[in-house]
Parts: C-alpha cells; structure tokens; sequence
C-alpha cells in the first residue's frame, strides 16, 4: 500500500515537471495552454497528496477551470484575423540577440533555486510551525477550519490585500483595452440550454462552498471562483449584461467585499484598538458576513477579467475592431 | 471481504477497463469523430461504474448524492462538449475517415 | 478494499499520462482538447477513489469543483480561440 502511493506520488511529480517544461518549452501556443491546463488538474491533484485540500479546491477551481477559459479567450484576441492561424509562434528574426539577454532570468532563476534550496535543506526536520498556535486559539476564532481561522481572522489583512490585488488586475486590463460586449454567433441550442441548466448549479455550490468553509475546505476564494466562472459560461453563451449595470452597479459590485473588509478593519480598530481583531462572540457572523461580500466580488471581477477590458469604452471604441 | 465489497471491486474494475478503452481509443481512433466516440465511453460509462462502485460502499446517502450529482455533471458536460466539438468540427470541414 | 482503490487511482493516472501522447501530437485543435477534457473525467475518478481511500470527505467537493468546471475551457475553446481553416494545417 504505501509502495502505492510512493509510486503513484513520483509519478505525479515527474508528470507535473515534464508538463511544465512541455508547456514553456512547446512553439505551438494551443497547445502550451492544453498542456497547462492539464498541469493545473495534477497540481490540484499534488495539493491534495499533499494534505492540502483547501489549495487543491482552489487549484481546481482557478487553474482547471477559469485559466483555460481565460487563455483561450487571450489566444483569441492574440489572432484576430484568424485566417492563417496554425498556432504557431512567429519565428524570431534576430534569435542571436534574444539568446544573449537569456543569461540574466537564468542567472536569477538559478539564485533563487539555490536560495529556496538552501532555506528548506535549512529546515528543522520535525517542526511544528504555527500549527499549534492555531489549533489552541481555533475556538475563539470563529471557524472550525483552522484555513479559515487563519485566513479570516488571525491573518485577515493578508486576505484583504489579496482582494485589493485581484482588483487591481482587473484595473490593469480596463486600463489596456475596451472590452469585446458585441453579439457574436449565436450559441445554438446544446451551449444555451447548457448555460441555462449550470448556472443554477454553479450558483449553488458557490453558496455551499462558502458555508462548508466554516469547518472544512472550501471558503470565500474557492465560492468566488466558481461564481466567477458562472459568469464566464454566460459570456460564452453570449449572455450580455444590460450597458445600465456595466457602469455605476458593475463597480459598486466590484468593492463590496474589499469595501466592507475596510470597514470592519476600522470599527474594529477603534473598538478593539486591533486592526480585524473581531470580539471572540461575533467572530462567526463577521467571518460569514466578510466572506460572502468578498465572495461576490471575486465572483464578478474574476467573469468581469474574461471580458478583456473596460465594458465602458465598447462603443467608443467600435471602429477600432 | 463482504459481499459488498467484491460487487464494489467488479464496478470498479469495469468502470477503469473503460477509462482505458476511452484512452485507446483516443489514441488509436483516425479522426476526431471517431476519438469523440471513444471518450465519451470513458466519461459516461468510465465514471457511472466508478461512481455506483464506491456508492456502494459509501456511509450515508448524502454521499451518495453527491456521487451521483458529479456523475451527472460529467455526462452533461460530456454530451455537450462532444456536440458541440462535432458540429464545429464539420462546420470546419475537418474530413471524416474514410477506410 | 484500500489498496484496491490506490490501484486503480494509479492506473488511472497511467491512462492519463498515455492521453498525453494526444496532446502532444494534434494533429487538429480538437483532438488536443479531446484529450485535455478526458483528463478532467479522469481527474474527478482519481480524486473519487483517493476520497474512499483515505476517507477524506472534501475530496469529493474537490471533484464536484472539476465536475462543474469540465466544460469551461472546451467551451471557450469552441467559442473564441478554434480557427475557421484548420482543415488546412491537418498535414503539419
């Protein structure tokens, strides 16, 4: 039984090495993004041999599903014309002159290699980390899963931040381009009844992975990311929010959560004298509150990134494409 | 062993022959039509014994709906995956093997 | 019944990596992603058998995730990024 596993685990771990090296490595940039989304299913499936079903839920949420719709949809725009289109990278005319600005990300790559080699051949072979620290203070926090006592509340900055970068991206993009909101083709009968029959669904397990959060994997970035690809599954069916919702409601929608996070920061601050030091009482009620704001906002900036960019500038825009 | 358990063990070994003659044929099959049929197999057949196998063996009926709720998921997104990749595949005009 | 379960998991991934072959050879689009969404259904039967196997109940809500998901990329594949003319560059 554990040759077993010891075999199937080196197996996994050789395939994700040699997916990675494939999907850097291969000209043909279809298939780079197959071979990519084939290493997010692996990976996923290397957090969960590595007890670490919370980040595997997240894997499989964002690297299996929305990065593949994301950077199909990214191909797309890279080949508007799609008349010659095989893929392919264009050759590079002066490959002397790439080749010799290589040394430096290797030069890099290699330090960091080495530094992050040194730091865990460095490790304590037995340590416990924090863990313990988290285990003893888990009742007050609010959450029986020690991933979200962690993330919610006795590191809930760290999560705020990280919503403030997903917004943040999402700025960048609105800030390069205008997005695409015309009707394409319409989607025929199997992808709208499709749609139709999942986002119900979609929807659902959002809700459930934001509850199930409280005491086993799941929480506010996995219910996010599923939410966020019910959106996309609309998109492709052709689904267009009404131009009202795409300006003042679309943005409002944007920073409830990061919006709400700020609050509760600050009344804690000033009730407390902690920032998001929640009273050990409320702790649950403020963790689910904060959770499903953040939900919600991930859930459309993630579909509002499938979009390409500002939803405000269509129609200026038009003539350019 | 129960006999539970050798009925758990059948499904299961039916339901991964399948999923290997799913991967057989997407690699042996001459075109993507062909390949289509054979992957289908593996989602709809593969994983319907997989799921009935360890729906056999599971602790409590909110397992099993579960089971059966991701059964049913793969089988819609299989149909509608494989239609639509045919009918685009032939709007392309990719050509049908002929023998 | 665990190491039975273990068994076919790895079986499984066996399957998966020969599927990679597809991948890697084409010689259309399509086929490529044929074979990328026959590793999502072997991902879900992998994680299933892993959930019975180590008794880990979240698992299941792990392949429930993949499950929902299956069809995102194919779709996107199918609606944004396949080309009108690939019949042309089925010899390459």
């Amino acid at each position: 039984m554990t040759l077993l596993t010891w075999i199937f685990d080196s197996l996994l771990g050789l395939s994700l090495l040699w997916l990675a090296w494939r999907a850097l490595a291969c000209p043909n940039l279809f298939k780079a993004i197959v071979l990519f989304v084939a290493f997010g299913l692996l990976m996923a499936l290397a957090w969960v041999r590595l007890a670490a079903p919370d980040v595997a839920l997240a894997e499989a949420a964002i690297g299996a599903g929305l990065t593949g719709a994301l950077l199909m949809a990214a191909l797309a725009k890279l080949h508007p014309t799609e008349a010659h289109n095989d893929f392919a990278v264009p050759p590079e005319k002066n490959v002397t002159k790439v080749w010799s600005w290589q040394w430096l990300p290797a030069i890099t790559i290699l330090l960091v290699t080495t530094g992050l080699g040194y730091v865990v051949l460095s490790l304590p072979p037995y340590a416990t980390g924090l863990s313990t620290e988290v285990a003893a203070n888990l009742e007050i926090s609010g959450a029986s899963n020690p991933v979200t006592a962690v993330l919610l509340n006795f590191r809930g900055y760290d999560t705020l931040l990280e919503i403030v970068v997903l917004l943040l991206a999402l700025l960048g993009v609105w800030s390069l381009n205008s997005a695409d909101l015309d009707h394409k083709a319409a989607p025929g009968i199997v992808l709208d009844t499709l749609a139709r029959l999942l986002t119900p669904i979609f929807i659902l397990v959002a809700a459930y992975l934001l509850w199930v959060g409280a005491h086993a994997p799941g929480g506010a970035f996995q219910a996010g990311a599923v939410l966020g690809a019910a959106g996309v599954l609309l998109l492709l069916a052709g689904w267009r929010p009404r131009t009202g919702l795409m300006a003042l409601p679309l943005r409002l929608v944007l920073v409830i959560g990061p919006a709400i996070f700020v609050i509760v920061a600050m009344l804690t601050l000033l009730i407390a004298g902690q920032m998001l030091e929640y009273p050990p009482t409320q702790a649950g009620a403020l963790i689910l509150i904060l959770e499903t704001a953040a939900t919600v906002s991930i859930g459309v900036t993630l579909a509002a990134l499938f979009l390409g960019g500002d939803p405000r500038k269509n129609n200026r825009n038009k003539n350019h494409t | 062993m129960n006999p539970n358990d050798y009925l758990s063990a059948a499904l299961l070994i039916t339901g991964a022959v399948f999923f290997l003659a799913g991967t057989l044929g997407l690699l042996r099959f001459p075109d993507v039509y062909t390949r289509l049929h054979a992957l289908t197999k593996a989602d709809n057949v593969g994983l319907g014994l997989m799921v009935v196998g360890l729906a056999v063996q599971a602790e409590s009926w909110s397992v099993v709906g579960k089971l059966l709720l991701i059964w049913w998921l793969v089988l819609i997104a299989g149909a509608s995956v494989a239609h639509l990749i045919a009918s685009g595949a032939l709007q392309r005009g990719i050509r049908m093997w002929k023998p | 019944m665990q190491p039975l379960y273990l068994a076919l998991a790895l079986f499984l991934l066996l399957n998966l990596g020969a599927g990679m072959w597809r991948v890697l050879r084409g010689p259309t689009a399509a086929d490529r992603m044929l074979a990328a969404q026959l590793f999502g259904t072997t991902a879900v039967a992998i994680l299933l058998l892993l959930a019975q196997a180590t008794a880990n109940a979240a698992l299941r809500d792990i392949a429930l995730v993949f499950a929902l998901l299956a069809t995102m990329t194919a779709v996107a594949f199918v609606r944004r990024a396949w080309p009108n003319r690939e019949a042309n560059h089925e010899s390459k």
